[in-house]
């Protein structure tokens, strides 16, 4: 989709923000760097929606790869496992390596 | 069971046990509801009846079709709802994403924030999905996770957790086990069970 | 700041995997609650009430997934003027007095 910011295999950053509020990129996920996996679609936002505001533009939707080892620093399990999690838009930033 | 003469539906199940205020509070709302007109009490009645209504194995029923008709499997894979019209069911509006086990990597599902689940396709969640012991540990230590359901992995195979963030929900296809070959499609389905379509258990042939 | 249902991740014991049948009020609880989304416009949004469980603060950890959402549904019914303060508090105690009733009985 062209609006969509990041394309498949890019690294990308969550961002380290804290805010209250309903928001559904976990908080395990902030700060840290993954991969993008695909473009799952173009969603409302939920912070909006939670608020009874319908009327905001769809972000695109993501599911982003991160290395186990880059969630958890004492990851026991194989060096290739990995958690897919559903990331908007407006929560990445392009990073320079995976 | 009576009925109270007011027509309200009473509780047997608390009959000996103490009931909470969060109980009266969810019957209060729904009174009220009722008073304002804004549902019905028959609707009420037919939505229990309907939860009551036992539920076949739609995720069975569609991972053994993947399993005897790859060119199935791959529409599943790109869009699980459009494809399971096919076996005549109506998965809703919420996406059902489909991911495929292999033999190098292992799907689970979880939803840490709260407990999102393939419900069109899988009926009603289990408690512990929705425990805060799975929710937490399954995206830190999965395999320690999957060895308390008794499930095995080998070490090389990658172990890939999806969180259930957004509106889109997941589910495994399983790897098809040995010595299913020649079994029928509908003895392929009694081989997966709720637990294969979630990832934390492998499907087996029934003994 | 971690809030107490972004639970991914923290340390948790044993998975409990003991399923228990629901209980008649959650299920009235649960159709309840997909009544009120399915409305035109919906009453109350899947959103709506994930975020009034979220809200529920230190709660959220001693109360059951169902005292979740009742309380979720009623502050959001409340908020939105749907119900009100007094209406709630007198249906809840008219309820109370019933079933102490029909216990007696």
């Amino acid at each position: 989709m062209s609006t969509a910011k990041f394309a498949a295999g890019q690294p990308v950053r969550v961002r380290a923000a804290f805010p209250l509020g309903h928001i559904r990129t976990p908080y395990y996920t902030r700060g840290c760097v993954g991969t993008i996996e695909s473009l799952a679609g173009l969603d409302p936002n939920p912070e909006h929606l939670a608020y009874g505001r319908h009327d905001q533009p769809p972000v695109p939707l993501y599911r982003v790869r991160f290395q186990q080892s880059a969630l958890w620093p004492a990851y026991r399990g194989n060096p290739q496992d990995t958690v897919v999690v559903d990331i908007f838009e407006h929560w990445l930033e392009a990073s320079d390596h995976a | 069971m009576h009925d109270h003469p007011h027509g309200h539906p009473t509780q047997p199940d608390l009959e000996d046990a103490p009931f909470t205020e969060y109980q009266v509070m969810a019957l209060a709302l729904e009174e009220l509801l009722i008073d304002k007109g804004l549902i019905t009490a028959d609707s009420m009645r037919q939505g229990i009846e309907a939860m009551d209504a036992p539920r076949p194995a739609h995720g069975a029923r569609l991972v053994a079709r993947c399993w005897v008709d790859p060119a199935f499997e791959a529409r599943v894979l790109q869009s699980t709802n459009d494809a399971a019209v096919e076996l005549g069911l109506n998965l809703g509006e919420t996406p059902i994403h489909a991911v495929k086990n292999t033999l190098e990597v292992h799907h689970v599902i979880v939803c840490t924030l709260c407990s999102c689940y393939p419900a069109g396709l899988l009926g009603e969640k289990p408690d512990w999905y929705k425990s805060r012991a799975y929710r937490s540990r399954v995206v830190r230590e999965p395999r320690a996770v999957l060895e308390d359901f008794g499930t095995h992995l080998p070490a090389d195979m990658e172990v890939r957790v999806h969180d259930s963030t957004a509106e889109r929900r997941y589910v495994v296809i399983p790897l098809r086990p040995q010595g299913t070959e020649g079994m029928t499609e509908g003895e392929l389905a009694t081989c997966v069970t709720r637990d294969c379509l979630i990832g934390v258990a492998l499907p087996r042939i029934p003994r | 700041m971690r809030r107490p249902h972004d639970v991914g991740g923290l340390e948790a014991g044993p998975i409990d995997t003991e399923e228990h049948l629901s209980e008649p009020w959650e299920k009235r609880l649960r159709v309840m609650a997909r009544f009120l989304q399915r409305r035109q416009p919906p009453i109350v949004t899947v959103d709506e009430l994930r975020r009034g469980i979220e809200d529920l603060g230190e709660d959220y950890n001693h109360l059951s997934y169902n005292e979740c959402w009742t309380a979720s549904i009623a502050n959001i019914l409340l908020q939105k003027g749907v119900i009100s303060v007094e209406e709630l508090g007198r249906k809840m105690a008219e309820v109370k007095t019933r079933w102490k009733k029909d216990r007696a009985q």
